[in-house]
């Protein structure tokens, strides 16, 4: 049954008349268009389809939207502000830290999701942190210099 | 260079669809003027029969299209999966029409835009592909000179081009630019003395480092792959699959899955599927299909396909044979037989097989996650009996390949439901199809017999590959008594592979190199010599020593004999062109069998390196990925049934895997360029497993080298 989901997407009070047993992925996806978070498993094994959730790190695939009321939910299309990238994004430019770019979108908003909960991790922490995020193409030892500069930047900023 | 691909794709759809001939559609695009080189050739290059387009066209206007605004469009049939075309190609053509590299625009793997091609696969994208581009860039270049120095009154050679402008070199007041020459008229010309491809002392942006340009699009989600499509009236579809390859369906009661609101159930003979306006949905209807199937099923595993191929009634082909074995054993002081056994394995791309079709009137558009867009093309125009002109194929940006979107099953099968179903249909496999029906890398068998002289020189070798392919199976030593057999499937007899197989990032040549490079080292330690030495020794070949003693000064190589206990490994070959060499050190945990590879170094020889930014990313990417196959990856099967089908139990490589990476390019831009994507992931297995017996003295003969298999191979030292 449809009913009304009230949260918080890309920083905007958002509503959806909508079956709130769907999955949040398809329908960030399909309902509201945001194909930026990507389907990879579709059971949180791959972490291509994570987003923010009140500042966590979540796999989409594994939430219904119903999960999401009330809350604060970024994507990777909501992570810039005011077209301004996230030091993240800017991060995985400047080390080109990415191949098929498949996986990128939640490799960045787990790598932002870590750097919140911990603004200076080491080495070993950013390979604890980004563990079970999948990438095929091979960009690991890039993916973890571009968090640590945008570690970096990040307190910089502070 | 190029920032709004699938844009363009979209508005050039849109005026494509209301069928208008190229060469007005160009007017239209850019407001700018086609050069035609060659006027002889009026037949509309893309309005040819399928079967009769299957090479590069030799007409240069398929390769680039020159803009009123100065912006140059390059079509390639090829499509970026990662490996970096997008970036590199813009860099090979602007050197050519002396441009600036940023002001080229890609159009890739649109059947109806670029010229034919075979498919995005085997590092020849730059190598063939590229260098044909070149040339045509080149004679692009030769004809607007030509026309400026009828316009400037000054002879050809007195002219110089600089960002598209062409100048007087003596009176540098005199310009005139490509735009300028191009403009209000169309120009049919074409040279009969086809001009050289720029030196590489001219070169601005060949050779240079250039980041993805493809980065930005990439990090804010903007870049578009098949499944991000969305066309009004779109379905999402799952299709019914068999538990196994060996299975028939008897009988199906999709009753169930029709309960489902909004469901639709699809039947077209053995096609069963179901349509949904949600995703969600058609997953929840598909389980509720209710299907018996007969089973033929082959007693053959993941354990016992060794012998099975072994014992297989083969087709046996002699590759190569030099000198005499039998002669060879004679002149040998020790002789080494070995058995290797390499398993199935999976792509594992992030991005599964994905289509999205639609049939409008009778013209059938796909777009798909595929390596091979006119494959698709010719795929669909076979299966739904459609003419090749009423069938296109557009493909957006492709989430990793690694040879397994080679095939292109999903773009069949999306566009027989769209046509079934007369809606936009959207099919994106599940992550379980994806193991399915992969078209998985082959296992294998090697045996080797070799054998080695008093001096350590190798005086024989007998190499027997069974059910792999040959790609990366030669010697490379100079070996006076060699011979290479190949065992493979026989024509009629019983299938050895229970599911398809194909192409794996340089396909073959990773079974190839892990027997052979151990097989080398096996023999290193016999005569007691270092096994760089030993290489150095029984090694003619200049480009593999120059990358041996390259490697060795990168790495910081002190020789020592194996086994030395300081875990230090070396392998190398030769893939795509391109040569490699790798050392290795590992930590070998006695006590658990688990390896931790700490450093990796490879030196590589790819003649002529485009974008030594690009490359270096692709042999980080194929060292990272290398250690999946060499540490973890194994499809496990029983007869036709797959029975590894999650991420969580194939095991592909993750941060905590991750050695120091160090890689060499060799400058060679004097040569031609060769292969970049494949070439530095053969040696992974044979440069670890040497690395493990350095440690330890246990022997691998066997990929992946998981725990169990290093304990097993640790009781025997």
């Amino acid at each position: 049954m449809e009913e009304t989901i009230k949260f918080q997407l890309n920083g905007k009070k958002t509503e959806a008349m909508i079956d709130p047993t769907q999955s949040l992925l398809w329908v960030l996806r399909d309902h509201f268009g945001l194909t930026g978070t990507k389907f990879g498993c579709g059971m949180g094994f791959c972490g291509a389809c994570t987003v923010l959730i009140d500042n966590e790190p979540v796999r989409s695939c594994q939430l219904s939207v119903g999960d999401a009321a009330g809350k604060n939910v970024v994507t990777i299309e909501g992570l810039a502000i005011n077209g301004k990238l996230h030091p993240v994004q800017e991060a995985f430019i400047k080390h080109d830290a990415l191949q098929c770019g498949y996986c990128t979108p939640g490799m960045i908003m787990n790598a932002a999701g870590l750097l919140i909960k911990n603004p200076a991790p080491s080495v070993q922490e950013i390979k604890d942190g980004m563990e079970n995020n999948l990438c095929r193409c091979g960009a690991h030892m890039r993916i973890i210099e571009a968090v640590q500069t945008a570690s970096k930047e990040m307190k910089g900023g502070k | 260079m190029k920032k709004e691909q699938i844009k363009d794709q979209e508005s050039i759809q849109t005026s494509e669809r209301q069928g208008m001939p190229r060469r007005d559609f160009f007017k239209l695009l850019g407001g700018g003027i086609i050069v035609f080189f060659r006027p002889w050739r009026v037949l509309d290059l893309f309005g040819m029969p399928a079967e009769q387009a299957r090479s590069l066209p030799k007409d240069y206007n398929a390769f680039l299209h020159i803009a009123e605004d100065g912006t140059v469009t390059c079509f390639t049939g090829k499509i970026e999966m990662g490996q970096g075309i997008i970036t590199s190609l813009p860099q090979m053509m602007a050197d050519e029409l002396n441009i600036p590299v940023e002001r080229i625009k890609m159009i890739m793997g649109d059947t109806d835009l670029c010229p034919w091609d075979q498919g995005t696969w085997g590092s020849l994208s730059t190598r063939v592909f590229g260098q044909s581009m070149r040339a045509a860039a080149a004679e692009a270049r030769g004809v607007l000179l030509d026309l400026g120095s009828t316009q400037l009154g000054v002879p050809v050679s007195q002219l110089e081009v600089r960002d598209g402008v062409i100048t007087d070199t003596k009176d540098p007041k005199k310009t005139v630019s490509y735009t300028q020459l191009t403009k209000g008229t169309r120009i049919e010309k074409f040279l009969d003395v086809k001009p050289s491809m720029e030196d590489y002392t001219k070169f601005k942006s060949i050779g240079k480092s250039y980041n993805h340009s493809d980065a930005t699009l990439k990090v804010t989600g903007e870049a578009k792959y098949a499944g991000d499509m969305k066309l009004p009236g779109m379905v999402f579809a799952r299709i019914l699959r068999p538990p196994s390859h060996a299975a028939k369906m008897t009988s199906v009661d999709y009753s169930g899955a029709e309960k489902i609101a909004g469901t639709k159930v699809i039947r077209d003979g053995d096609l069963v599927a179901v349509i949904n306006e949600s995703r969600d949905k058609a997953d929840e209807a598909i389980v509720k299909i209710k299907a018996e199937y007969s089973f033929n099923e082959l007693p053959v595993n993941d354990k016992t396909i060794y012998e099975y191929m072994l014992k297989a009634d083969s087709n046996i082909t002699v590759v190569k044979s030099t000198g005499d074995l039998e002669a060879g054993e004679k002149l040998c002081e020790k002789t080494i037989e070995s058995e290797f056994h390499d398993p199935y394995l999976a792509h594992v791309a992030v991005e599964t097989h994905t289509a999205l079709a639609r049939l409008e009137g009778d013209k059938m558009t796909v777009w798909a996650s595929t390596q091979s867009p006119f494959g698709l093309r010719d795929g669909i125009t076979r299966e739904l009996s459609l003419p090749a002109e009423k069938v296109r194929v557009i493909t957006p940006f492709v989430g990793g390949g690694f040879g397994g979107k080679g095939e292109f099953q999903q773009g069949i099968e999306a566009a027989k439901l769209a046509k079934l179903t007369g809606k936009p249909v959207m099919l994106m496999w599940t992550r379980e199809e994806e193991f399915f029906y992969d078209t998985f890398h082959p296992a294998g068998v090697v045996k080797i017999k070799s054998g080695i002289d008093k001096s350590g020189l190798i005086k024989l070798w007998d190499y027997n590959l069974y059910y792999s392919g040959t790609r990366g199976a030669d010697a490379i030593y100079d070996i006076p008594n060699a011979k290479i057999t190949h065992y493979s499937q026989k024509s009629g007899g019983s299938p050895v592979h229970q599911f398809g197989t194909g192409a794996w990032r340089a396909p073959n040549n990773n079974t190839n190199t892990f027997a052979r490079e151990v097989q080398i080292d096996i023999m290193a330690a016999a005569a007691g010599i270092d096994p760089m030495e030993f290489r150095l020794k029984n090694l003619k070949d200049e480009k593999m020593i120059a990358c041996l003693k390259a490697v060795a000064d990168k790495f910081g190589y002190v020789p020592g004999k194996t086994r030395s206990g300081r875990g230090i490994g070396i392998a190398c070959g030769i893939d795509a062109g391109s040569w490699v060499a790798h050392i290795a050190e590992v930590k070998v945990d006695k006590s658990t069998g688990k390896v931790k590879v700490v450093s990796i170094a490879c030196a590589q020889d790819m003649g002529l390196c485009v974008n030594p930014e690009g490359a270096t990313i692709q042999m980080e990417g194929c060292i990272t990925m290398g250690l999946g196959y060499t540490l973890g990856e194994e499809v496990l099967f029983e007869g036709g049934k797959v029975l590894t089908h999650g991420l969580d139990t194939y095991n592909i490589p993750r941060f905590s895997w991750l050695p120091k990476i160090d890689t060499l390019i060799l400058d060679r831009k004097d040569k031609p360029p060769q292969g970049g994507g494949e070439p530095a992931i053969i040696a992974i297995g044979a440069v670890v497993a040497n690395a493990i017996f350095d440690a330890t003295g246990a022997r691998l003969y066997r990929m992946p080298m998981t725990p169990e298999r290093v304990l097993e191979a640790l009781k025997k030292v």
